[in-house]
Order: C-alpha cells, then structure tokens, then sequence
C-alpha cells in the first residue's frame, strides 16, 4: 500500500506509540492525584507539555490540551467572541479554513456578529491589503490558518500577526496542517492563540492543543472538575497527551530531514504528473506550500472514480470532488481559487509522509496515468482521437 | 457510504463502453457542474429492439456502475419495455445504491429514455 492521505491523518509512529503503551497499562493513574502514580502521569504530561510549547516555540504553561484541532479552533473563536463581545462583533477570516473554523463564524453570526471572509487570489494566498481594507474599529479577531488542509498554501502569518498586534486585535491561527511539517514560530508571528492537533504529526487521534499567549485570558469551553489548570476541565487523556508530547518532539527533531526527503517527493510527483498526463494542473501555489501535499486536476475526469481505482492498485489519496463530500458540494477552497466546478471534481490530493520514498513516485504516476486514461476513454467530454478535452456549455446541460 | 460487491464490479469493469458512430439514437443527461454527465448510444433494428447499446460517463463511481448496469439490462429488449425501466429497477439490479447517490448519479434510466426519444423523434 502507498498510503499518501496524511493531511487527512497520519500512521502513529513507533517511538509514539511505546512511550504511549506504560500509560495504557501500569501508568494508568489519575494526574489530579497525589499518590506516586498520580504523580507519575502528571510528570508524564509536563513532559508532553514542554515538547509541544518547544516545536512552536511557546512557553509550556502556555499549553492546553484538547481533544484535537476542531475543540481548540472552537474554543479560540468562541472564546475570544464571547470575552469581547461588548468591544466589537466583527471577525476576520478566510474562505478557505477548514471547517472547524468556517463553521464556528457561520454559528456566531447566528448571536450578531459578523465575518469577513476574505478571498484568496489565485496562488491560494490572501491579499495583505485586502486584511488591512477589512480590518473595521470593532474587529475583534482575525483567524488566519498557516497552512491550508487541501491545497497546502502558506499565509504569511507573520506579516498577519504584525498588522494584528498594530491594531491591537487579537490573531488566531490554525496550524494544525503546519506544525511538523514546516516551522511554526509563535513568539515571531506575534500569534495569540494557534490550534494544533496529534494525528497529522504522527501522534494518536483524540488529542491536541490550544497555544494560548501569556497574558490573554479566555474563559473556559469545558467546564467541569478544573483541570488543565482551571482552563479545560476533563481527566486528561493522558497516554494520548504522551503520544502527542512524543511526536511533536520527534517533529522537531526531523524537521530538517523530512522536510528535505518530503519536497523531493512532492516535486518528483508534480513534474512527472504535469509532464506525463495531459490536461493535467496544479492546483495552489508551486513555492509557497507545505512539502508534503500534492493538489493536482485533470480534465474531464470525476474524482470518486480516480479515488476508488487508486484504492484497488493501493494507493490512498483525496479528492475535492462533490461527489465524494458529504454534503455533495465541490471543495469551496478550489472554488476560492476560481476553478470551474467541473474541473474541481476532477482534483486529486496526495498528502505524503515520512512512509513515502522517492520509489513511491514511479508507482504511483504510472498508475494515475493508467487510470486517467482509462476514465477518459468513458468520458463524454474527451475526444479519444485528439486526446483532448470537449469544451462545452455549462448552461447547455440540464441540473439534476 | 459504501457501494455492493455488484456495484464496484461494473465500476471497475464496466461493460459496453464507448460510442456508437451514427446510432439510432442517442441521448445525454446531467451536467458535469454537478459532477456526473453521461451519454448513452443505442442502435434499434426494424422491429425496435436495442441491438447494441454503448455509453460514456464522467461521474463518480454510481454513476459508471448504473451506466454500465443499463446497458446489460437494456440490450435486447424492445424500445417499449426499455422505457419502461426505471432509476430504481437500475438501483435494485446493482444490489442497491448508497441513499445519497440514489439521486444525483442514479441517471442512466433517463439517459436511455433520452436515447430511446432521440430516435422515435428521428423515425417519426
């Protein structure tokens, strides 16, 4: 199997899943107790705590654990609205966050306040001048992410957290994508509050964690028993903490080397897909993304079909195609960047990972070419003889 | 979602693909906006029975199964009774269809009902 899905998630590391194990088994202790195996988990969670303030470069008791990306990005983002309710209802944000972040703004609109959701241009990257347009007197928030899920476009976060800090306006990043794939510096981009999450760093699901500045203090969004000191209540998840603390250590670690092995990959993959497929395009930025994601479109191709014959040669990938989403709609981040819907039903994601060898390239363009063409040889909208699209009339067909 | 052991076999093999050069009739549904469009070929002899009948899909992996359904039930069978197969009977024969696909790329009976109008219309 070529698994090449690790945006959506990440295989757990051996080394994480050891250090996990003794907290599973005779470790199994309560950290709010006194006893030496209380203690035990809480030395075991401080440790956890101090790795994951390191890889963003945070101060520990500046981290507060959650239950993944999507609790932290709510708590960030309600929280925030809920402590300055009465200084402004105003929130800068993108089109393109993941839905953590989309969907908590859309809710709060429901209780007055108000979202700028700002475009990105073509590349997948906003306009810093369109952040300064939008900024009004009571903007209280702006949640920019650092690097997108589907497209893996960089913003230029610390260009965001200087205008935020000059207007004195609180900045949220979600870097849930970003964190051990690319450096991620709190203290550099003046960032308030930054969501992370284990499982896409090669840690266990069910855990993350919230960067909270010194100083900003937000209300709880689990109340309850007072742990976490006082800001998240719940016994903590203490063998998945470990496991996040462990790969975020390893992250830091491995930076350098990943980052090197996984953009030869990504670049290998890139050059040989648009070289060997025709009518075949990147999607995103060539420079300014993530090393390890791969978004490409091929025309006159639908996605589930591509994914599902991937499946069966065992190559995992994900595509922005309605067809494939629950709620049938084409990915609204490749409709940011201005792609026709017809051409977004035929995007493929590869999102590598430390699995993936420059071995895996071959295999899997091979296969994609073989794929594509087969799918196109059924298509009503590829002319087999010139091996080239049909252009056609959206309007000429009927909806259904 | 999850598709049949029947639905996955005519996705990942599907019978009766391609054109047919001046077919009797012909006739496309969807919209590739949405995701699925397919066409579907049909050559009728004179006693209007479907002698041959091809189709070609752009759509998800419903949509080519149900096209590819169509074709084996549809062939061989007087144009009258071929009108008279429905989504559903395309739905049943694949040992049913996810519920979220039931409508959007469930489309091969209207497609065939196209072909099959595509002629009466040029034999009137």
């Amino acid at each position: 199997m070529i698994y090449m899905d690790n945006s959506a998630t990440s295989p757990i590391k051996e080394e994480v899943l050891n250090e996990m194990l003794p907290y599973l088994k005779e470790e199994f202790g309560n950290p709010s107790t006194l006893y030496t195996l209380g203690r035990n988990a809480k030395k075991g969670l401080d440790q956890a705590r101090a790795n994951v303030a390191d890889l963003i470069n945070a101060d520990s008791k500046e981290i507060v654990f959650t239950s993944g990306g999507t609790e932290s990005d709510n708590w960030a983002i309600k929280g925030i609205a809920i402590k300055l309710r009465d200084e402004g209802k105003h929130i800068i944000t993108t089109e393109i966050e993941h839905p953590a972040v989309k969907n908590t703004c859309e809710y709060l609109e429901n209780f007055g306040f108000e979202t700028t959701y700002l475009p990105v241009q073509e590349n997948g990257i906003i306009s810093i001048e369109d952040l300064k347009n939008a900024i009004r007197e009571d903007t209280i928030l702006i949640s920019v992410m650092h690097a997108n899920n589907e497209i893996g476009t960089i913003q230029p976060i610390e260009e965001i957290g200087k205008i935020a800090k000059e207007k004195d306006i609180i900045f949220h990043c979600d870097a849930v994508q970003s964190i051990g794939k690319i450096p991620v510096d709190v203290k550099a981009a003046n960032i308030d509050l930054l969501s992370m999450s284990s499982h896409k760093i090669y840690g266990p699901k069910g855990v993350g964690a919230l960067f909270i500045r010194k100083g900003l203090r937000l209300d709880p969004y689990i109340h309850g028993g007072g742990q976490e000191g006082g800001k998240r209540s719940g016994t903590e998840n203490v063998a998945g903490i470990i496991g996040f603390g462990k790969a975020a250590e390893i992250a830091k670690r491995d930076l350098e080397a990943n980052t090197e092995q996984l953009t030869a990959i990504r670049d290998a993959l890139i050059e040989k897909i648009l070289d060997r497929i025709p009518e075949s395009y990147l999607n995103g930025d060539p420079d300014t993304r993530l090393p390890n994601n791969v978004n490409v479109r091929f025309a006159a191709i639908e996605g589930e079909s591509m994914i599902l014959r991937l499946d069966a040669k065992g190559i995992n990938g994900a595509t922005g195609s309605a067809c494939s989403s629950k709620s049938l709609s084409p990915s609204y981040v490749l409709s940011a960047l201005g792609l026709a819907d017809a051409d977004i039903h035929g995007s493929l994601r590869l999102s590598l990972g430390t699995e993936n060898s420059l071995e895996d390239v071959d295999t899997v363009v091979d296969t994609l070419e073989e794929i594509v063409a087969t799918l196109r040889t059924m298509s009503p909208i590829w002319d087999n003889e010139k091996n080239a699209s049909i252009a056609f009339d959206e309007s000429s067909f009927t909806s259904h | 979602m999850e598709y049949s052991d029947k639905v996955m076999d005519h996705f990942a093999n599907p019978r009766n693909t391609g054109r047919i050069e001046n077919p009797s009739g012909q006739g496309t549904v969807g919209n590739p906006t949405c995701g699925d469009l397919m066409t579907i070929y049909i050559d009728v002899d004179d006693n209007d029975v479907i002698q041959d009948i091809k189709f070609e899909t752009f759509g998800c992996g419903a949509a080519i199964a149900t096209s590819s359904m169509i074709t084996e039930m549809a062939v061989g069978m007087p144009i009258e009774d071929a009108l008279k197969i429905s989504r559903n009977d395309v739905a049943d024969e694949l040992d049913g269809l996810p519920p979220v696909k039931m409508h959007c790329s469930n489309l091969a009976a209207d497609a065939l009902r196209a072909a099959i109008d595509d002629y009466k219309q040029k034999n009137q």
